[in-house]
């Protein structure tokens, strides 16, 4: 407890952030396979038809589930590597913002159009 | 009053997920910033950590709902191919705004970034969920996590905020309708 002009102690978790990072790269990195799929099925006819899972949906259809199956796959591992190890988490954000950034931006139609 | 079958799917994803959704986002915010921010109350109970858990669950169904009928049950329509010859495209929402320039951006850039966009927020809060739901409290001592968390969280509102807009928008220039007629109610005759 602290007592008036006391300095409050620096709590340590008792969790390490290796599961927290595995989540957060993890999801960045499902963000940006979604864009870059759909980006790919935009300008690749055969690959638009590869990506046409279901027909009534279209190509949107093997996009999301091909990048939801990668994103899972990829927190799975990370998770199992990362769980009990304290990761520097800062490098962690910096590229999973960068990741989300690029993924918002290449799903916008303007920005597909210049490749 | 009456409604039909695709205009009611059409409301719910909408009104009911999509709308809802984005209502839930800011108390997630808030509530986030103020459970795992140094400053926050040393009092916060473990009534509210679990109240604030199930809130972000509730949030991860409404996204992954709000998608899932989005690509499933609404697009399809929305994509169909009319049979040659067919002049009246009201049926045929994405032919109907292409269909004349005054409306086509809606479809080229509205509903084009809308189908991908919205993908993220259901990958977002259940990431944001994911990690709460591990660490609860402990966020505090975790600032690149909370940075994380709170990012994400807001990245989906601005999402589904995209994905709202554009919805709300094609909807109004090419409604999805059709289907079964609902009657709601009879009017009165004058």
């Amino acid at each position: 407890m602290n007592t008036p002009g006391s300095v409050p102690s620096k709590t340590v978790s008792a969790i390490p952030n290796g599961s927290g990072a595995a989540a957060i790269l993890a999801a960045g990195v499902g963000c940006f396979v979604l864009a870059i799929l759909a980006l790919a099925g935009d300008k690749s006819t055969a690959i638009k038809n590869s990506l046409n899972f279901y027909k009534p949906t279209g190509p949107l259809s093997g996009v999301t589930t091909t990048a939801i199956l990668i994103w899972l796959l990829i927190w799975g591992i990370l998770e199992w590597r990362w769980r009990k190890e304290k990761i520097l988490a800062g490098r962690i954000n910096v590229a999973t913002f960068i990741l989300l950034g690029l993924s918002i931006l290449l799903t916008f139609p303007p920005i597909v159009d210049l490749f | 009053m009456e409604i039909t079958v695709r205009g009611l799917w059409t409301m719910l994803h909408g009104m009911g997920f999509g709308a809802l959704y984005l209502l839930a986002c800011s108390g997630a915010l808030v509530e986030l910033y103020r459970f795992t921010t140094s400053a926050a109350p040393i009092g916060a109970t473990s009534s509210e950590e679990r109240f604030l858990k199930f809130y972000l669950i509730l949030m991860v169904v409404l996204a992954w709902v709000a998608v899932l009928t989005g690509a499933y049950v609404i697009y399809p329509w929305y994509r169909a191919v009319p049979p040659v010859g067919t002049s009246d495209l009201a049926l045929f929402p994405q032919r109907l705004l292409t269909s004349n320039p005054a409306t086509s951006g809606w479809h080229s850039l509205g509903m084009e970034w809308k189908e991908h966009v919205a993908w993220f927020v259901p990958i977002s809060i259940t990431m944001a969920a994911a990690i709460f739901i591990r660490y609860g409290r402990e966020l505090k001592n975790h600032r690149n996590l909370r940075t994380a968390v709170l990012t994400f969280t807001a990245a989906s509102f601005v999402a589904a905020g995209i994905a709202g807009f554009f919805g709300a928008m094609i909807n109004k220039y090419a409604p999805v309708q059709g289907g079964h007629t609902i009657q709601l109610s009879h009017g009165d005759e004058k």
